[in-house]
């Protein structure tokens, strides 16, 4: 029998008496903004959990810089349990020693300093994840025991509206709360009564009105008049080569201006084969202008967003059938659900920095540390997926090897990317730049983004390789150098092999899909300008300024 | 500026062209114009490049052999000038140009 006297609750002890220390500071539950830096000393403890909210969208921006305002003396020690490192304040708590541990998702424009910080000694990686990955830790090893989260408006009890940039949100307050954390808010305002509640009060322990609305970035705004026809072309090769062929239903894209051509050539190119209502009907993705042509002419019925996007707002509110919206009129993100929902469906498409000969991709370059996001929970077979679909039961008959395998569906994993990138930077490579990351960082495994075992085509602009058609390792090597254009890489191909491999389908050029390249020019494109696609929404959508160029 | 020039020739059909000659692109960064004229060159295919990125004529020899192979050509003079395109952008204007001059202009 264990001892009866053994305490099971700590953890909700020393929550009572971190919001005890906190409320000395609180008016209810609301802090002032100049009393957020004591509140932080207040309520974290030397090493816990702290989670800063922030993804590539919203970011708790005033409660990070209220964290790196702490006196080092006070807090130390922490371990941050965050998806996104994007702001100077994310870092300057490791260089002043708040922090010490660091578990995330994806550093972007922080890439370099992060990578300059962990040779010093001042971080301490715990692993690089991918959303989900972290997001389920939350709920297993890495609860935040503090969590500053991002809101559009609390009302004083403390119930939160996110508005349409919920995102991460909902992982986070219930990872916490129900671990008893402690889940500060920063809000743009504090209202009497709130469009809708996304976070309930009781979840809530403090609410900061910030000084400025929290940062925003319009992350996934793709200005048409930068497609190029090359991009155009890809666009066309996978439309007829992989959707039609596939009759690709749901699917997520990645960003990118590869992915914003294809979504420009629905109304068009897609139009003009008949494909309205067969493909591209369900996505999972954030509400990309570039999609707007799309969604107007009937290709798109349904899509599900991870966040926002910065002048989608009421385009997005007025469809209603196409979008999820809240009873106020509102649009409800969450990133965890769209990455589930995307990993379900039956392509991911998106690119990449570096390809090498078995088809592992990755956006790691030798100086910084960026991570890998979303890209792969959508860009992996779902091996958890029973339901069928005829793209799904199609790949899986490609890849099947043995007749007498059981027979089995398979998610299509396309990377869409040019040979060369700026600067004639060669994209198919011998080896990845992330075997050097992995000594430098004494990992035991390279950063991958997508596995070349997930991937089944990459597309260049010199063709398609469908590598569940390779039966030997061989093969697909000869395969993705088939499609690697001039780089070192594609000119190593054996080109004995290219007719026998078109034959069999495993390379698909232009010509085979009987694309004329004639007709990769920008007037394909159903918009060409950012005021094309304000036109093509009726008006709803509000582009930020920066995009604003007439 | 950096001026090349190579001279081909496939063993293969003549080119039939719909037309004399045929242009297609403009000159600018990342972009570039190209000229395809029919004319008798003893069977052979020659080009002349002028290209403002220097050190890249093993690149160009490669496209346009590839290029020429591909489309079997004879008789056939290309013109270009490059403002540093990719040997992706290079390869879809030669095609373009190539199937306006062999179809006809749309």
């Amino acid at each position: 029998m264990p001892p009866r006297d053994r305490v099971m609750n700590r953890v909700a002890l020393r929550y009572q008496s971190r919001i005890k220390r906190g409320a000395a500071l609180a008016n209810g539950k609301v802090v002032d903004a100049k009393d957020a830096t004591a509140l932080l000393e207040a309520v974290i403890e030397p090493g816990d959990r702290v989670c800063i909210e922030g993804n590539n969208q919203k970011h708790a921006d005033f409660l990070s810089a209220a964290l790196a305002a702490a006196s080092p003396g006070k807090l130390n020690e922490l371990h941050i349990v965050q998806s996104n490192i994007a702001l100077p304040t994310h870092l300057d708590i490791f260089e002043s020693g708040i922090a010490r541990k660091l578990d995330f998702c994806y550093s972007g424009p922080q890439g370099l300093r992060l990578f300059n910080l962990i040779g010093e000694g001042k971080v301490e990686v715990g692993a690089i994840h991918t959303y989900l990955e972290l997001y389920s830790r939350y709920f297993v090893d890495l609860s935040p025991h503090v969590s500053l989260i991002a809101a559009e408006m609390a009302d004083r009890e403390g119930n939160i509206y996110t508005g349409p940039n919920t995102e991460d949100t909902p992982a986070i307050a219930e990872a916490t709360a129900f671990k008893s954390g402690v889940l500060i808010a920063q809000v743009n305002r504090v209202v009497d009564r709130l469009p809708r509640v996304d976070v309930p009060a009781d979840w809530v322990s403090f609410v900061v009105p910030a000084p400025k609305p929290h940062y925003i970035e319009p992350i996934f705004t793709r200005d048409p008049a930068a497609i190029t026809e090359v991009q155009i072309l890809m666009a066309m090769m996978v439309i007829r080569g992989i959707y039609e062929k596939y009759s690709i239903a749901t699917l997520n894209h990645g960003i990118g201006f590869d992915t914003a051509a294809i979504e420009l050539i629905l109304p068009t190119f897609a139009e003009e084969l008949g494909l309205r209502g067969k493909i591209c009907r369900y996505m999972s993705v954030n509400p990309c202008p570039t999609l707007i042509p799309a969604i107007e002419s009937g290709f798109v019925e349904g899509i599900h967003c991870a966040g926002s996007e910065l002048g989608m707002e009421r385009y997005v509110a007025e469809r209603s059938d196409v979008f999820f919206i809240g009873r106020d009129g509102s649009m409800r993100s969450n990133r965890v659900f769209c990455q589930l929902a995307g990993h379900y469906s039956d392509l991911f498409i998106g690119s990449t920095l570096q390809i090498d000969l078995e088809g592992n991709s990755s956006t790691a370059t030798l100086d910084r540390i960026t991570g890998f996001g979303g890209a792969p929970n959508f860009g992996s077979d779902s091996r958890g997926r029973r339901h069928n679909s005829k793209g799904w039961l199609m790949a899986g008959e490609e890849g099947r090897r043995d007749e007498r395998a059981i027979p089995r569906g398979r998610k299509l994993v396309v990377q869409m990317v040019e040979t060369f990138r700026e600067g004639l930077t060669p994209t198919f490579v011998e080896r990845l730049d992330a075997w050097s990351l992995m000594s430098t960082f004494k990992s035991p495994i390279p950063p991958v983004m997508i596995y070349g075992d997930d991937v089944t085509h990459i597309v260049t602009e010199e063709g398609i390789a469908n590598l569940l058609l390779c039966r030997t390792l061989e093969e697909r090597e000869q395969a993705i150098r088939s499609v690697a254009g001039y780089t070192a890489v594609g000119l190593g191909r054996d080109r004995r092999l290219v007719e026998q491999f078109r034959r069999r389908g495993v390379l698909v050029y232009p010509e085979d899909l009987g694309i004329d390249k004639r007709m990769a020019t920008r007037d394909l494109l159903a918009a060409r300008s950012i005021k094309d696609l304000v036109r093509w929404s009726g008006g709803l959508y509000d582009p930020p300024a920066r995009f604003r160029n007439w | 500026m950096e001026h090349l020039e190579f001279k081909f020739s496939v063993v293969g059909n003549a080119t039939t062209a719909a037309q004399a000659s045929a242009i297609v692109g403009v000159v600018g960064s990342g972009n570039l114009e190209v000229l395809i004229e029919n004319e008798d060159l003893d069977g052979t295919c020659e080009v002349s490049i002028d290209t403002s990125i220097h050190r890249f004529g093993a690149t160009w020899e490669r496209v346009l052999a590839d290029f020429v192979e591909r489309h079997r050509l004879s008789n056939i003079r290309i013109s270009i000038n490059d403002g540093g395109a990719t040997p992706a952008v290079v390869a879809l204007r030669l095609d373009q140009a190539i199937a306006d001059l062999l179809r006809g202009s749309r």
